[in-house]
């Protein structure tokens, strides 16, 4: 089916009903912690908690010194207090409760099928990487913003 | 406790509070110098070159993802993300706060040499960082 009959379809068919619900699911804000910010973003996004359910965000801390593939390790208290926030900001809505293979984000269900629109030869350009680069086209995804109005693929 | 010893500790106490306040907001040279002292050698501008910018058995050297004259942005090499400037001379905030120097120190000579860098290592890459000029 062509993508965009499927989506005209699917807004018909889920009316209006849920054209809050569908709003609310691409806003992941929460009140920033300092720490998460500075320290997750020296390498990349500082994935917004609600991507991810508790049990994933536990794993990933707890093994900070192999961090898909380079050591990210903390000094205790860091990771406690990063640990905590994390998992109090966790996903539980239906979908983000399930753990994805290997607790990637790119790797979760919901996240495939948002993006099946997107080739992977589009994921790899330069100006994007992989799929783990929410800000190449979602401009404020370190928010916690994921509208689907405000991406901008790049070339 | 003797009075004496009352006074050294507490001098002492009160020492240890200052050094750890100088260390949040610290120079590149300090640390270099202090490097060099726990080496117990003197630092070789053009051994840290070399070390920075080759492999050691495992995929990245320091290069891979600083570049080869570190007075320029890097970029992450799995991630992308640019990394600013790792020469002070270029990035004045560099080597500022010792912690942050110890943490990417252990995280990075671990991902690149598979193992913590001794203190002549450190000493000898950051003389040569110190000697960059943009």
């Amino acid at each position: 089916m062509h993508p965009s009959f499927r989506t005209i379809v699917g807004a018909g068919l889920l009316g209006l009903a849920l054209t809050g619900a569908a709003h609310a699911d691409s806003n992941l804000s929460v009140a920033p912690n300092a720490k998460h910010q500075q320290e997750c973003s020296s390498c990349h996004v500082a994935y917004p908690p609600g991507l991810l359910p508790a049990a994933s965000w536990q794993r990933i801390m707890g093994n900070l010194a192999k961090h898909y593939g380079t050591d990210a390790s903390l000094d205790d208290a860091t990771t406690r207090e990063i640990t905590a926030w994390l998992k109090d900001h966790a996903g539980t809505g239906r979908r983000v409760s399930e753990e994805p293979p290997q607790d990637r984000i790119s790797k979760s269900n919901w996240f495939v099928r948002k993006h099946d629109e997107v080739s992977a030869s589009t994921f790899k350009r330069a100006s994007i990487g992989s799929a783990a680069n929410c800000s190449a086209c979602h401009a404020n995804a370190a928010k916690g913003d994921f509208n689907e109005h405000a991406v901008r693929i790049p070339k | 406790m003797t009075k004496l010893k009352f006074f050294t500790l507490a001098a002492s106490l009160a020492l240890s509070v200052f050094c750890a306040n100088a260390q949040a907001q610290t120079t590149p040279a300090a640390q270099a110098a202090g490097y060099v002292a726990a080496s117990g050698q003197p630092a070789q501008a053009a051994r840290g070159q070399e070390f920075f910018t080759t492999k050691h058995g495992k995929d990245w050297s320091c290069s891979t993802c600083h570049t080869a004259k570190p007075t320029v942005d890097g970029k992450h090499a799995t991630t992308g993300k640019v990394i600013s400037p790792l020469a002070p001379a270029a990035n004045a905030q560099r080597f500022t706060d010792a912690a942050k120097t110890e943490k990417w120190f252990r995280r990075n000579c671990n991902d690149v040499v598979g193992r913590e860098c001794t203190p002549a290592e450190k000493a000898d890459v950051l003389t040569w960082l110190i000697s960059l000029k943009p």
